[in-house]
């Protein structure tokens, strides 16, 4: 299988990446490339296996651990925010989305 | 005589409780060697005023009778840890002006043992590359050959431990890289098993294979820093394993007689160059001469690693960079029009070639219809290659190969093409996807007078086993007490 420039311009657009016309056309060629490397990765015969989406469940049981469903008092606010590009009263500000 | 930077980890360790050394002496030692060696590229930032409080803190630590295994002993973290007296970047313009509230685990673990950080060690770009070129900031060069890479992502980290800028450091291995720079930088690395050590703070690439990991001359100490920095941390992370810590020193005297050294033939075929084909034959006779057996195991799928590493990583990268908006933290475009063009702008910015490649693959194979081809197909091969190591540790207790197939190549060389590095990956993915310990050991030299190392890959947990296995070699070699020129 091979991807072509409308197929970047939507994976793009999925991706929230802006990719100028060079950018995409060098990454259809190195992603076409790295296409043909998997085409022996899909030609494998795996019926009646199961996933391993996480190596923890080689060696113990996982289970998602969740915390108490209450107020962190140690969660600073202030501090989380302090690398935010723009803030007002405690809020992270963004562009208008409502008109 | 010796100088500071000649010692390692656990001799340092030893004159600074024996008081014959500050550790505000042992630090300001470091800064100065890691102020003249700039231009190699490895550090990305001190804070002179914040190491020396620490170094401070820790005098007064041993002045007080405290005995933490590492009192005062300077290291160094890779940029992908999260740290409140320094910059964190991960190597990345993203996070150029990025200040954490906040310290890793395996930071603050490493401080409560005592150790005083020096800095912040360059990286590839949220730890994505083989060759340390997709740092956003500067390229890493190898001391041993400053023409030549030292190896990624964890370059800053292999290149401040050759070149004495640190006694040990801090890496991060989730396809190979802490194995594979330490290898070609001639020093000594271990990536436990996935989920023993913390990833709380380590800015996430590909969560189900990230992992940290020390890497410092000699296994010796590379056992003192792994004790320290394992340990479960069930309540910060998910992913944590609920095994306690552990003193890997304990068993580093133990013999090698008898152990079952499995090679696959898969590692050694025709893509393996011949120097490094030739120092890991001398390493291997010389664990036959030390009474360990070498026999023969297969991991079939060995191949199969490069495709299916290369779709799952990328699957989570696209995942977790998409926290890099503009809105929470990090860089924000200046000119755009509504949230999605701000959105687009600033990622396209922020984020490097790299990076970029992984998040396109990563949001094609999760997307939908191609979700079962690629992603769920390749995590079922990934079951298939767990099972063949298990299947190999019938017959061995620990496995040996090479690192990579050839010894560091020239900076620049695999220019824009990055299925080159891919492709280089080879022997350090099919452990990684398995979740199991791994470490690099200094094997001897190849083309060009370049480090090559040797890997040994461990069952889940058997972090001690491959640590004794690796002291006892370092205790009959001395590939790892070599040092490039003019450091």
């Amino acid at each position: 299988m091979s991807l072509n420039s409308q197929d970047i311009s939507r994976i793009a657009n999925l991706a929230r990446l802006e990719l100028t016309p060079q950018e995409s056309e060098r990454m259809l060629s190195q992603i076409n490339g790295f296409f043909d490397i998997v085409e022996k990765m899909r030609a494998v015969d795996t019926t009646g296996v199961e996933p391993l989406p996480h190596p923890v469940a080689t060696v113990q049981e996982v289970a998602l651990r969740l915390r108490e469903d209450v107020a962190n008092p140690a969660i600073d606010r202030e501090a989380n925010q302090q690398s935010a590009p723009a803030i007002e009263r405690g809020l992270f500000l963004v562009p208008k989305v409502i008109e | 005589m010796t100088q500071l930077h000649d010692l390692t980890v656990a001799q340092l360790a030893q004159k600074l409780k024996a008081r014959e050394v500050s550790a505000v002496e042992a630090a300001g030692h470091f800064l100065g060697r890691v102020k003249a060696q700039a231009d190699l590229g490895a550090f990305l930032a001190t804070n002179e005023d914040a190491t020396l409080a620490q170094a401070r803190a820790a005098d007064a630590r041993i002045a007080a009778g405290e005995a933490a295994p590492l009192l005062g002993v300077p290291i160094a973290h890779k940029d992908i840890f999260v740290t409140q007296d320094f910059p964190s970047t991960a190597g990345s313009k993203m996070l150029e002006a990025y200040r954490s509230p906040f310290d890793a685990t395996v930071v603050s673990k490493l401080a409560e043992a005592g150790a005083v950080s020096l800095g912040k060690l360059n990286c590839d770009e949220f730890a994505m590359g083989s060759s340390n070129e997709n740092s956003a900031y500067q390229v890493v060069k190898n001391p041993w050959d400053k023409s030549r890479i030292p190896g990624g992502s964890s370059g800053g980290s292999a290149v401040a431990v050759a070149a004495r800028l640190a006694p040990a450091v801090t890496g991060t291995d989730t396809g190979g890289s802490i194995r594979q720079p330490a290898s070609f930088c001639g020093i000594t690395g271990i990536k436990p098993t996935y989920g023993r050590a913390s990833r709380y703070g380590m800015i996430a690439f590909a969560s189900s294979l990230d992992q940290a990991g020390p890497m410092a001359r000699t296994a010796e100490d590379c056992a003192l820093l792994l004790s320290a920095l394992c340990g479960p941390d069930l309540d910060r992370d998910s992913t944590s394993l609920d095994v306690p810590a552990e003193d890997f020193t304990r068993g580093l005297d133990g013999s090698v007689a008898g152990l079952r050294i499995g090679v696959p033939k898969e590692f050694f075929g025709p893509g393996l160059s011949d120097d490094v084909r030739s120092a890991l034959e001398g390493a291997l006779k010389q664990y036959e001469a030390l009474g360990a057996r070498i026999v023969e195991v297969s991991l079939p799928r060995t191949e199969l690693a490069i495709p299916v590493y290369y779709i799952i990583a990328p699957a989570e990268a696209s995942s977790n960079l998409s926290r890099f908006d503009g809105v929470k933290f990090g860089h924000r475009a200046r000119q755009y029009g509504d949230l999605l063009d701000m959105y687009k702008k600033t990622r396209a910015e922020g984020f490097g070639d790299e990076v970029k490649r992984r998040i396109m693959i990563g949001t094609y194979v999760l997307s939908h219809g191609y979700y079962d081809a690629y992603y769920l197909q390749a995590q079922k091969i990934r079951r298939m290659i767990a099972d063949d190591f298990q299947q190999a540790f019938k017959q061995c207790d620990l496995i040996a190969g090479p690192v990579a197939p050839s010894v560091a190549w020239k900076l620049g060389e695999h220019g824009n093409d990055p299925l080159a590095d891919y492709l280089a990956d080879i022997f350090t993915l099919p452990g990684s996807l398995a979740g199991l310990p791994g470490m690099s050991i200094p094997a001897g030299f190849g083309v060009g007078g370049m480090p090559v190392g040797l890997q040994l890959i461990g069952n889940y947990l058997q972090e001690g086993r491959l640590l004794n296995a690796a002291h006892k070699f370092q205790q009959a070699t001395d590939h790892h007490l070599r040092q490039p020129e003019g450091f």
